[in-house]
């Protein structure tokens, strides 16, 4: 059975740049939902993380600013320095407030802003990391109907934020890389 | 987290009590703040906090100053400093006078920036950095000038990396835990309380700087702002934003010309 799908979102800390380098170029086009990345990034105002991921995918990247368009086919990087949030469907905002979980962008942050906006019609999967963050945005998910995935810990090159996810929410889905990409090529549309 | 229909009716018991207007604000930042402050005070039902906000008026300034965002430091994004010292301050030098305004000055780290880039360019002492922000007890702690001390390594570094030369350690004092920074900067700063939702223009500036305010504003009040700081910038003014913010969305872009892909606009016509 395939499921609607308006927004697939990524977590990921330490560990999950391989993955998403691994994943994303494997996503079969043309994909009807946006692609938001939110991962923990050094503190710098670069854009090496948006560079690297559009060098790697035919997907569209764009650079997130304030209220910046949300649309389909296109991939979303929260930039570094602040939480990326969701005004609504078409529209990303962003918020300079204190970090979470040590962490600004939090994934806790972006997770629960997408699910109290998409609903049922959100995907997010969470990957390798070292920190607790995610998890929360996981349980709101869960809440509010989305679709939750957690890389599986034995295949994560750091596992305590998968861990972590698994002990304290109980998501839909236990992938490896290979399961995530089918996923999203065979069940979302 | 509250509902929706939870926050419109704190926006309108705010506005008819107080008159202030969150109403166009950006709703998720606004949202993710106001459950923040619900949950860390402890209610169990969303009209005791209104009941609490509508009676309690040191708790609407509670709600004020935990709602609004003061994350600040010095020389916040050095990159952006190097080129305000390298290429905007020259530009000011010119002039017999020089007026900057920091909107949304928050505790006041920028502020003191900026004052230490205009007196290594030798333009302190004919310049006068206006600070304002909704908050007022921010603006206590920005007219003090004390910082925590443990703040000062990143702050030094930042200044180093935004082109400083100086040893950054000659421009406070050290106290315990706080650094106090010298009289001759704050002397040339006036603070005072100025609402960017519905306050006016109040003087004519060279310089604005209004960094990482405008994000937690929908499209309409950016574009009522950036009207304000067009009555209020000088021809050939400079409006500087945050890293993150521009002026596509709003009415005024086409009177401003952006400074390559820098986050600074020069006021054109």
């Amino acid at each position: 059975m395939r499921r609607r799908c308006k927004l697939l979102i990524i977590g990921g800390s330490a560990g999950s740049l391989q993955v998403l380098i691994n994943i994303l170029p494997k996503i079969v086009l043309p994909i009807p939902f946006a692609i938001v990345v939110v991962v923990h990034r050094k503190n710098t105002y670069d854009t090496i993380l948006e560079d690297l991921i559009a060098l790697k995918t035919m997907i569209p990247v764009e650079y997130v600013e304030d209220k910046t368009v949300l649309a389909p086919g296109i991939i979303y990087v929260a930039p570094s320095d602040y939480h990326l949030l969701f005004e609504d469907k078409n529209t990303l905002s962003l918020d300079g407030s204190e970090k979470v979980n040590y962490s600004r962008p939090s994934i806790d942050v972006s997770f629960e802003s997408a699910a109290l906006i998409f609903k049922q019609e959100l995907v997010a999967i969470l990957l390798s990391g070292a920190n607790a963050d995610g998890t929360k945005g996981m349980q709101t998910i869960q809440e509010e109907g989305g679709v939750t995935i957690v890389q599986r810990p034995e295949t994560a090159e750091i596992p305590y934020m998968p861990e972590y996810a698994i002990q304290n929410s109980n998501p839909d889905f236990i992938f490896t890389e290979d399961e995530i990409v089918n996923f999203v090529n065979s069940t979302i549309q | 987290m509250i509902e929706d229909k939870e926050l419109d009716s704190l926006i309108n018991e705010v506005f008819e009590h107080y008159g202030f207007d969150f109403g166009n604000y950006s709703k998720a930042s606004l949202k993710r703040r106001v459950d923040r402050l619900y949950q860390l005070d402890g209610f169990s039902h969303f009209y005791e906090f209104l009941y609490r906000i509508r009676s309690d008026e040191e708790y609407y300034k509670r709600l004020i100053e935990e709602v609004t965002v003061n994350v600040t430091e010095m020389f916040r994004d050095p990159s952006f400093y190097a080129v305000l010292r390298n290429e905007i301050v020259p530009l000011l030098a010119t002039k017999p006078f020089v007026r900057v305004w920091h909107a949304g000055c928050s505790t006041g780290e920028e502020v003191f920036s900026m004052a230490i880039l205009l007196k290594e360019a030798g333009l302190l002492h004919k310049a006068l950095l206006y600070a304002t922000d909704i908050n007022a007890s921010v603006l206590e702690t920005a007219k003090k000038g004390v910082f925590p001390l443990r703040m000062m390594k990143l702050y030094s570094e930042n200044y180093m990396a935004s082109g400083g030369t100086e040893d950054f350690s000659s421009y406070y004092s050290a106290n315990f835990n706080i650094a106090k920074f010298n009289t001759e900067l704050s002397d040339k700063m006036v603070f005072s309380q100025h609402n960017l939702v519905s306050d006016t223009s109040f003087n004519e500036f060279d310089l604005i700087l209004c960094r990482n305010v405008l994000i937690y504003f929908d499209n309409n009040l950016q574009s009522r702002v950036i009207q304000l700081f067009d009555d209020s910038l000088s021809l050939l003014g400079f409006l500087a934003l945050g890293s993150k913010e521009t002026i596509k969305y709003t009415g005024g872009s086409n009177k401003f010309v952006q400074l390559r892909k820098e986050k600074i606009w020069k006021k054109i016509k």
